[in-house]
């Protein structure tokens, strides 16, 4: 679940921050946007996507969306970040070498950049695993169920037994990206 | 009526073909009052006339600030002035592509110019790889260059910039300027960040190197000693005006304030060094 969410909203949230570089007027308008989706509570926030139609069919469809919703934030404003810390007079000696604006953004700014849009893809990821676990709410499973389970039963073992596998689904993500992270900036 | 029209046609090619010849030796590059402002207005660089000569070095030769690293961009129309032509070939940067003008036009500039995260062998042949040449002729032009600027390939081709000093790097980022055979070289204060001796090995190196490739180039300094040793023409700005354009003999002898005040740095600091010679007399 976490898996699918994350790729859409890497798939979003690059091309989107990449945009926002190139045309500064909507720089505002999109952060804006999704910090706006960061700050609603995620119970309410799958409560919201509940009622559309094509979501509600599957409850897995409104946790995915959620949780990509929730992920977009970090991963465009450090696409964005990335792209924007880079040393002007480095993009000034691509154009003036004769690159195109593509080739300069594939072979230049996003190579740059990945460092920084790859920490903003883990932070998405641990937001989303922890958020993935109230998605039980919502019927959509997952670890969270064992969560929700112990809370109305009153037995912390069982909200352990969801809570534990999470955390450390968490950290090993965190922990495999970090190493993904390292590799991607061992130019510096 | 006939007759007549054919001696109009063969008139016409025959202007042509003078057109065309008077092309190929007139200058490379040619500034025809140009002005350049900044978006408040201030102008950087007004009513600029100078041309450079296939084969020459011409040395922008200024303080910071002066309009010299302005003048440079509107060649490879890094920027567009709003005054005038710039002409290069014989054809305004206007009308040109930017991206074939600045194909043509090997860059350099000082400290920052290469790409951190790519090492020597893919910043040398980035130009080329643009250029889609076939992987054989990269690999032996960036052996060719690397030879040409005093670096072993086998022993630097898969370093990074951070792993290499700033006299090694200006190398590279002078390899990598010529990398794809351009005719015009604009290089902005290459050599600035390097320490003296450094600094006097690779100016030497490019002085023969440039004697050997015979490509025009445009090179931009605030250093006096480095554009008499380099200029084929020292062009001398002052708060976006040329105030002259004088051969280095030239500049030495002339009396322009601007000048002799250059002329007074390399004087003082000959000046300095003579009592510590021995024998005193040079």
């Amino acid at each position: 679940m976490v898996g699918i969410a994350m790729v859409m909203a890497i798939a979003i949230g690059i091309p989107l921050g990449v945009l926002i570089t190139r045309w500064s007027k909507l720089r505002t308008p999109v952060l804006g946007l999704t910090n706006v989706v960061q700050t609603i509570p995620s119970l309410a926030l799958f409560g919201f996507l509940l009622p559309l139609p094509w979501l509600a069919a599957r409850s897995e469809r409104v946790a995915i969306t959620a949780l990509a919703l929730y992920a977009l934030l970090p991963i465009i404003s450090n696409t964005y970040a990335g792209i924007a810390g880079i040393d002007p007079a480095v993009r000034e000696v691509g154009r003036g070498m004769g690159m195109t604006d593509l080739q300069l953004l594939i072979k230049v700014e996003l190579p740059l950049a990945m460092g920084t849009i790859m920490a903003g893809i883990r932070v998405a990821t641990v937001i989303a695993i922890g958020v993935a676990t109230i998605a039980a709410a919502v019927g959509a499973g997952g670890l969270g169920e064992f969560v929700f389970r112990g809370l109305a039963m009153v037995d912390n073992r069982l909200i352990l037994a969801g809570a534990i596998p999470a955390a450390v689904l968490a950290l090993a993500a965190d922990f495999v990206l970090g190493l993904v992270q390292k590799r991607l900036q061992r130019y510096r | 009526m006939k007759a007549l029209r054919a001696r109009n046609v063969e008139c016409t090619m025959q202007s042509i073909t003078l057109q065309g010849a008077g092309a190929s030796l007139g200058p490379v590059i040619e500034f025809t009052g140009v002005t350049y402002r900044t978006a408040e207005g201030r102008a950087l660089i007004s009513s600029f006339n100078v041309s450079v000569m296939p084969g020459e070095t011409l040395v922008l030769l200024g303080r910071s600030g002066s309009g010299k690293t302005t003048a440079l961009k509107l060649i490879n129309r890094l920027l567009v002035c709003h005054e005038g032509q710039v002409l290069v070939e014989g054809k305004s940067t206007a009308d040109w592509d930017p991206i074939r003008l600045r194909r043509r036009i090997g860059y350099a500039i000082q400290e920052v110019g290469l790409f951190p995260h790519m090492n020597v062998e893919s910043n040398v042949s980035l130009v080329p790889q643009l250029e889609r040449w076939p992987a054989e002729k990269v690999r032996a032009r960036v052996e060719e260059l690397l030879e040409l600027v005093g670096l072993p390939a086998e022993q630097f081709r898969g370093r990074y910039p951070h792993q290499l000093s700033g006299g090694q790097r200006q190398r590279v980022g002078l390899a990598r300027a010529l990398a794809a055979g351009p005719p015009i070289l604009l290089m902005d204060e290459p050599f600035g960040a390097l320490d003296p001796l450094t600094r006097a090995d690779i100016q030497k190196e490019f002085k023969s190197l440039q004697q050997r490739l015979d490509k025009t180039v445009v090179f931009v300094t605030h250093d006096v000693q480095e554009a008499m040793l380099l200029a084929t023409r020292i062009a001398v700005l002052e708060a976006g005006q040329l105030l002259g354009v004088f051969s280095p003999a030239a500049f030495l002898q002339s009396r322009a304030p601007i000048v002799s005040d250059y002329i007074a740095v390399l004087r003082s600091a000959m000046e300095f060094l003579r009592p510590t010679e021995p024998g005193g007399k040079n």
